[in-house]
């Protein structure tokens, strides 16, 4: 699989480290009341889907970022790729905000 | 119809026309009082068991493809009960155990062949793992076996002993460990569940559970509804997509596994050799071919197949290993769905719905344990108290803090 990294561009899949669902980055809240269940939850359901998945790959062989990559875990098929900071921002998390 | 060496030497002398089917293809009925799944090893050989061992003989297999089309026909073939914790290690003992029975319980030639199975070690810390993890084995009533690296020098002397990165120090048999005709374990289980009054439904996929208030009342299916008692999810590989007709997520991830069959050779590797620390482990067939594999592609896939760097990483772990067989050439390779769990370890379990059973997550294992798991899911559905030695093979364990990770790498399910 080639994924093409919105910074470096085309580069081999075997440069990177799946880690698995880009739900990891939507830590729960650690406050909330129902906080040791939606850790369960976050931390070892998975819905593993059989099409368009977002998952998480770090570029370890190259220059360390983190990735969100949409792909289709039946063909592999890769469409969008995106740096998992702007993800992150996007769904309104920001460094030193703890929501 | 049983067989034996006199019904083979009469069918010979008299033209082989008395073969039947051997089993026949019902229509399914109305209603039964357990539906198995999936017709794959574990789901035929629960049905087997149920209907042979625990008299519940109402009971249909419903199998998307053709029996036996799965991860059973997608597999390496090795057996072995050489694992470490005690959630785990008896059930793969029972498993060995009905291994070597195989064949005369099911009257079928299931070619068990106990050749034995060999881990490598390349320091004296992972030696010292080897022996603890022996202990274990004993524990449990399994065989194992230390070997130096003098004595393996005798035994296998094709193998790299003097590797620059990992010299090989000695290695831990299980000398009843080995290999079975996976193809023939299925068929096996199928005919004696049919001779049974199972019914065996092929090309039959289920697309929906029947739940009315929490209870699971039969399954919907692409050649109509099915009635049910007891509904018994055995689909490996797709167990995410299925319970996720149930509503249920699972702690599971799928994940393709490679594996490759060299060109038929003459008989060079008595025995299966694993060498977990370049990823790599081989037996060969009794046809010849140097069956072999490594490690996942790492990623959620359910391809059935993988990409080139992993055949790459495979191949590099032979040739470190053992040198010569650098000039056999490659037959075929294929990938596997596997149901990668977030431990490790396999399901045989309840769900929270009334009437739904569970069993699932076998990793990269679950051919050694078909018999174990076909024979412990049948206890559970007929007597619904899971078998002894699969009480710790739980739906909640991760909520209690109970992970059976016998890797010790925590909820990654592409490090186990």
């Amino acid at each position: 699989m080639i994924i093409e990294h919105p910074l470096l561009g085309p580069r081999d899949a075997a440069e990177f480290v799946y880690l698995g669902d880009a739900s990891l980055l939507d830590r729960p809240d650690w406050q909330a009341e129902d906080a040791a269940e939606r850790f369960y939850e976050y931390g070892y359901l998975r819905d593993n889907p059989a099409g368009q998945h977002q998952e998480l790959w770090y570029h370890e062989q190259g220059d360390r970022s983190w990735l969100v990559v949409t792909r289709n875990t039946v063909s592999h098929e890769i469409t969008k790729v995106e740096l998992a900071r702007d993800v992150a921002r996007e769904r309104g998390r920001a460094r030193g905000r703890d929501t | 119809m049983k067989y034996s060496a006199f019904r083979i030497l009469k069918e010979g002398l008299t033209g082989n026309k008395g073969w039947t089917p051997a089993w026949r293809d019902p229509d399914p009925q109305e209603g039964y009082d357990v539906v198995v799944v999936g017709g794959g090893g574990h789901g035929l050989s629960t049905a087997y068991y149920l209907s042979n061992k625990f008299g519940v003989r109402n009971v249909a297999v419903v199998e998307k493809g053709w029996l036996g089309g799965g991860n059973i026909g997608r597999n390496t073939t090795i057996i072995r009960s050489n694992y470490m914790l005690p959630g785990n290690e008896p059930f793969y003992e029972l498993s060995m155990k009905l291994w070597e029975g195989l064949e005369q319980d099911t009257n079928y030639n299931s070619m068990v062949s106990q050749r034995s199975i060999l881990n490598l070690f390349h320091t004296d810390g992972q030696r010292d793992a080897f022996v603890r993890r022996a202990n274990s084995m004993f524990l449990a009533g399994a065989d194992a076996e230390l070997a130096d690296a003098a004595q393996l020098r005798k035994e296998l002397p094709f193998l790299d002993f003097d590797n620059a990165r990992f010299p090989i120090k000695g290695g831990l048999f299980q000398r009843r460990g080995g290999t079975a005709r996976h193809d023939a374990v299925a068929w096996g289980y199928a005919r004696g569940a049919d001779m049974q009054g199972v019914d065996l439904i092929q090309n039959c996929e289920v697309t929906g559970f029947e739940i009315e208030n929490g209870v699971c009342k039969g399954v919907q299916t692409t050649r109509g509804a099915i009635k049910a008692k007891k509904v018994a999810v055995c689909v490996a590989g797709s167990s995410s997509r299925v319970m996720a007709m149930a509503g249920m997520r699972l702690p599971i991830e799928s994940h393709v596994l490679q594996a490759f069959v060299s060109e038929g050779l003459k008989p060079v590797i008595p025995g299966v050799i694993t060498f977990g620390a370049g990823h790599f482990y081989i037996s060969q067939s009794d046809k010849g071919g140097l069956v072999f594999g490594g490690d996942i592609d790492g990623y959620n896939s359910y391809a059935q197949r993988g990409n080139l760097p992993v055949v790459e990483d495979v191949c590099e772990g032979g040739m470190a290993i053992m040198p010569m067989i650098g000039r056999a050439r490659l037959l075929r390779s294929w990938g596997g769905i596997m149901d990668m769990s977030m431990d490790g370890s396999p399901f045989i379990d309840k769900t929270h719905i009334d009437g739904l059973y569970f069993n699932g997550g076998w990793c990269y294992g679950g051919f050694k344990a078909t018999p174990a798991s076909g024979y412990c899911y049948a206890h559970l559905l007929a007597t619904d108290e899971p078998h002894e030695v699969a009480t710790e093979l739980r739906l909640d364990r991760f909520k209690r803090g109970h992970m059976i990770d016998e890797k010790g790498s925590g909820n990654q399910p592409n490090l186990h």
